[in-house]
């Protein structure tokens, strides 16, 4: 497949772009900042996001491995899912890279007749997005049982132990506290 | 905007001294001025470093950056987490002399295949060449106040200019002092973070320590001046009889007047780092809070919930477990 | 952020890049999941704080008293003539940036406002334009007014730094953002602006002795069943006492350990290491906690807290005391406690009964941190231990913030993970030791409210877990503090997972060899040891 080729030559353009555009759904100061660290424990989510597109578009030229690609994508989603997007800006980054291969790619397409080609790689474009959706959601459950769970194991042996005398004054105590 | 203020701000104070000295206002810019910078800047460092040491210091609080001395079969990191006053002496010493936190950055990790914290490493570079050559060329300025020129002094000055090219000799100091502080300045208008955190008093004293280095520079390569009348001045300042020799050169007073706006401002500002520095209580005190008791010379009386209140409250549900209580009712 | 996306949203571009403001002029951007609830007033007139009242942080009026500047101004000089600290942090910064990039909170958001450098200038623009010369020119000095607003954001961002000192490492004036921050509450908790999640455990515990207002009977009765799953797993019954006097030492740890997982494995490796011990110690039910909530509030309420184990020492009449594995607890009781409320001079210098060995580092204060205690005993060959029992481990050690660049203790908890686990490996260097990453909820910041603001600070920490985990296959967390036994086990399982977390005396526990035991099938978990999975099943 032509356009595939085009991808990984391209790599580093479209990377860049994509990069720079999630970056832009950011607060400029915090996108500079993801922007010019690129240490893996220094700036994880710059790195994460930037690790990430790596390997989605050489998946995307290339073997389209399904289970590779969801684990790169679920560590920026699981980022995203918690940083006070709506549900759509989380994942909308996804969209985002049509726009760049249309732009980065626009001449050679054209100059070879590539549309369908396009399409069909737009098509996976899609499809990632739909199984963000998914992964978006999960990180939000994740989020409401992580903190059941919590309320639940801070004061676990409490509750065990009303279970078993009844008697313990647990009302009594100011949940407020741990 | 600040940094364009600062800049405006210190091309303002050069046409001031540019003005003064062609209106041969030189008895205002080579006497009064500078006396006055000299006399703001002492009592306001004193003022300042005064009211540092009214506050207390009132709890044992050093930042440990290394494995305490505990046991005797643990390697204690005595510079990076010092016990004894010695270990203090030598983690100021390494803070001041080597700025040692900033090169802490200097730890560079290769796991992702790159040096990172790579730009850290050059703030700590460009620090220290700033600070370094800022000492040696305010050393080299002492020939101007003493005479005869004591030894030491020259040859520190021999030293500096042991690349021996160009007449006079280039001074090494003053090209690395301006190219540090030029550095420092870019540092700031081009890195997104610090520009951010910028202030205006942040890149006027890079402007006005810039002007001092060009002024300087330009005075002894380029637009001489009368060096013996310069050394009659400032001897003449040195020595309480004040005179102001004729044709020195307005460069000079251009220079001399931003060396004294340098003083002047000094003690308000930031550059108090230089005092500030020696008194932090997180660099200071030995980790030794456990062994020695630190005081607190207002440590406040406080309304406490004594255990006789907690037993009075508590002391039927305690007898009934069995925990014992001071009183039985 | 709006609920519903408005038109303008379905139309623009989704990438919306702001224009650049100066931070003064960008107002806080009140995200949910990113700050606390207010303090209920009846938990502040409890301990006698000011201005208590009901109100609420997303609301535009927060009540504040009328004179409410002035007694914020009045504070701050008062503070400043108190702490040398505050006065010289406040005229030495440089604004350099090398503390910029170092704090969790802020590689985590992404906020510049989480800088420390900006964090400390929201109160230093206040700082100038009340307290210096220059500052009266305004805005070209970099002062401002205080108003409401700037209030506000200071109460934001001062919620949001865990008092880690991370920062304070790289500054080349080792400017403290912890004591800033700690200033910036203070003055906060004049006006009666604490958060619920501080106020609460500081009422309890000034009342009970402990965070979560457990009575003593309850103490009690939740140990008696902590025991007896101990006798389960062990084949020993543990007898340890409460409120006893003449006993030779008294032991404080979190009471978070007395009922919270993975912390109450932890305390049952305590229970077991004494026991085996024989050790001459008592628990109290008045200084039933080792945490110190005034810590995040005002250096008085610490004092207040804190006074109690001195004072149960004193009236139990020990020699000296131990403390278990919490990290500001042990700040406070390192950097604090004796200064606040000793000279101590009713004990004894800490002698380990067993090994002879002095514990001079703590001759004055005459209180033991755990992990030096077992240390000693482990070096001298006192215990007995089995560490292919934790053989299904392989465990890293995280670094508390407080222990470490509060007190420097590195190695002797690595010294005890060595000798009971077979399977240890470190994560990166600049995430560990004096470098260490915060959990992202010290300080008080373990409310369930912020969730969204913890998982994003602890993001820097639990991507160094994971580093580990795909680089050793480490399985296990091990770490000395309680709140990161309640906090890491969330975060883990939200960036990481399958991950455990424990206490390095819980990994002790289960190696340890008992006299008397029965074959250890389970680890104290309840978990069956490594061998031994079968075991279960068949019976």
């Amino acid at each position: 497949m032509k356009i595939s080729l085009l991808l990984s030559e391209k790599k580093h353009e479209i990377a860049k772009t994509w990069f720079d555009l999630i970056a832009g759904t950011y607060p400029q100061d915090t996108a500079n900042f993801l922007k010019t660290q690129k240490n893996r424990f220094g700036n994880p989510v710059g790195y994460t996001i930037s690790e990430g597109i790596d390997v989605i578009l050489a998946e995307l030229s290339g073997e389209m491995d399904v289970a590779r690609v969801s684990r790169h994508l679920d560590n920026i989603i699981r980022i995203r899912a918690i940083q006070d997007f709506t549900p759509s800006q989380a994942v909308g980054f996804i969209f985002l890279l049509k726009q760049v291969i249309r732009k980065e790619l626009a001449d050679e397409i054209r100059e070879h007749q590539l549309c369908d080609e396009l399409l069909k790689i737009e098509s996976h474009i899609d499809q990632l997005a739909n199984v963000s959706f998914d992964m978006y959601m999960a990180c939000r459950e994740k989020m409401y049982k992580l903190r059941a769970n919590e309320l639940r194991n801070r004061t676990s042996r409490i509750l065990k132990m009303s279970n078993m005398f009844k008697e313990t004054d647990v009302e009594e105590k100011d949940p407020a506290g741990f | 905007m600040g940094m364009i203020f600062s800049l405006v701000a210190v091309i303002v104070l050069v046409a001031i001294a540019f003005m003064g000295a062609k209106q041969n206002l030189l008895g205002l810019f080579g006497v009064a001025i500078p006396y006055l910078a000299v006399l703001v800047f002492i009592a306001g460092f004193i003022r300042k470093v005064i009211k540092w040491g009214q506050s207390p210091v009132p709890f044992h609080i050093p930042t440990t950056c290394g494995q305490q001395k505990s046991l005797p079969w643990i390697k204690h990191s005595s510079l990076d987490n010092p016990s004894t006053t010695l270990g203090v002496v030598g983690r100021m010493a390494l803070e001041v002399l080597l700025f040692r936190s900033l090169f802490r950055n200097l730890k560079t990790d290769m796991s992702d295949g790159r040096a990172v914290y790579g730009s850290n490493k050059w703030l700590w570079l460009g620090s220290i060449a700033f600070h370094v050559t800022f000492v040696v060329v305010f050393i080299r300025h002492l020939r101007f106040f003493m005479e005869p020129v004591p030894t030491w002094v020259n040859a520190i000055d021999a030293a500096d200019g042991f690349l021996q090219v160009g007449v006079p000799h280039l001074l090494i100091t003053g090209v690395v002092l301006l190219a540090a502080a030029t550095y420092l300045l870019l540092r700031r208008i081009f890195n997104a973070q610090v520009k951010y955190i910028s202030l205006p008093a942040d890149y006027f004293p890079l402007f006005l320590i810039i002007g001092i280095a060009v002024s300087g520079i330009l005075m002894r390569y380029f637009i001489k001046v009368d060096i013996i009348k310069v050394k009659e001045l400032t001897m003449g300042l040195a020595t309480f009889h004040t005179t102001v020799p004729d044709g020195i050169g307005v460069i000079f007073f251009v220079h001399l007047f931003l060396i004294s706006v340098f003083f002047a401002y000094f003690p308000f500002s930031k550059l108090m780092h230089l005092g500030g520095v020696f008194l932090s209580p997180t660099r200071n005190l030995a980790n030794n809070s456990r062994a020695v008791r630190h005081v607190n010379p207002w440590n406040p009386k406080v309304k406490l919930h004594t255990y006789e209140e907690y037993e009075d409250e508590f002391r039927e549900v305690m007898k009934s477990e069995g925990i014992p209580v001071e009183k039985e009712s | 952020m709006a609920d519903k996306p408005k038109p303008n949203d379905l139309l623009s571009e989704i990438n919306y890049t702001p224009p650049s403001r100066k931070w003064m002029d960008t107002p806080v951007e009140w995200k949910k999941g990113y700050y606390c609830y207010g303090a209920k007033p009846k938990n502040l007139d409890y301990i006698g704080f000011p201005n208590g009242r009901e109100w609420n942080v997303t609301e535009q009026d927060w009540k504040l008293v009328d004179n409410w500047k002035e007694i914020f101004l009045e504070g701050m000089e008062n503070l400043l003539k108190k702490f040398r600290s505050f006065r010289l942090f406040m005229d030495i910064c440089v604004r350099c940036g090398a503390c910029a990039d170092k704090c969790h909170f802020f590689i985590g958001t992404g906020d510049p406002k989480n800088m420390p450098v900006l964090r400390a200038e929201l109160l230093r623009s206040i700082y100038r334009r009340y307290f210096t010369i220059a500052g009266k020119l305004g805005r070209i000095a970099g002062a401002r007014d205080l108003t409401e607003d700037v209030f506000k954001e200071l109460w934001y961002y001062f919620y949001q730094c865990t008092e880690c000192r991370r920062c304070s490492v790289f500054c080349p004036y080792g400017i403290d953002t912890a004591e800033i921050t700690m200033m910036g509450r203070e003055l906060i908790n004049l006006l009666g602006c604490c958060t619920d999640w501080i106020s609460g455990p500081l009422a309890n515990c000034y009342r009970t002795g402990n965070h979560l207002g457990l009575q003593p009977h309850t103490i009690k009765s939740n140990f008696e069943y902590m025991l007896d799953d101990l006798e389960e797993h062990t084949g020993v019954r543990v007898e340890p006492t409460f409120n006893r006097k003449g006993a030779e030492i008294l032991f404080v740890t979190p009471s978070a350990d007395f009922f919270a997982e993975p912390g109450v494995f932890t305390c049952m490796g305590y229970l077991l290491l004494f026991h085996q011990l024989g050790l001459d110690y008592t628990w109290s039910t008045y200084a039933s906690e080792g945490g110190n909530f005034g810590f995040f509030t005002s250096n008085e309420m610490m004092k207040r807290l804190n006074s109690k184990i001195y004072a149960e020492a004193k009236r139990l009449g020990v020699k000296w005391i131990l403390g278990g594995e919490c990290g500001h607890m042990w700040r406070v009781l390192h950097q604090y406690m004796d200064t606040m409320n000793g000279p101590a001079d009713f004990l004894e210098e800490p002698v380990s009964p067993f090994t002879g060995t002095k514990f001079e580092n703590a001759k004055s204060t005459k209180m033991v941190h755990i992990t030096e205690f077992t240390a000693d005993l482990i070096r001298h060959g006192k215990l007995k231990l089995d560490p292919k029992r934790n053989d299904n481990h392989t465990v890293t050690f995280h670094d508390s913030c407080n222990t470490s660049r509060g007190m420097g203790i590195f190695e002797e908890p690595r010294y005890i993970l060595n000798s009971v686990c077979n399977h240890f490996h470190e994560m990166p260097d600049n995430t560990i030791r004096e470098q260490t990453f915060c959990c992202g909820s010290g300080s008080g910041l373990n409310a369930g409210e912020i969730e969204e603001l913890r998982m994003l600070g602890g993001y820097p920490r639990a991507n160094a877990v994971k580093y580990v985990k795909e680089k050793h296959g480490v399985n296990m967390l091990s770490c000395i503090c309680a709140i990161d036994r309640a906090v890491l086990p969330p975060l883990i399982d939200y960036w990481v997972s399958d991950v455990g977390v424990c206490g390095v005396h819980e990994l002790l526990g289960n190696a340890l060899i008992m006299d008397g035991e029965k074959e250890r099938e389970n680890d104290l978990r309840g978990e069956p040891l490594p061998g031994m999975e079968d075991k279960g099943e068949e019976e």
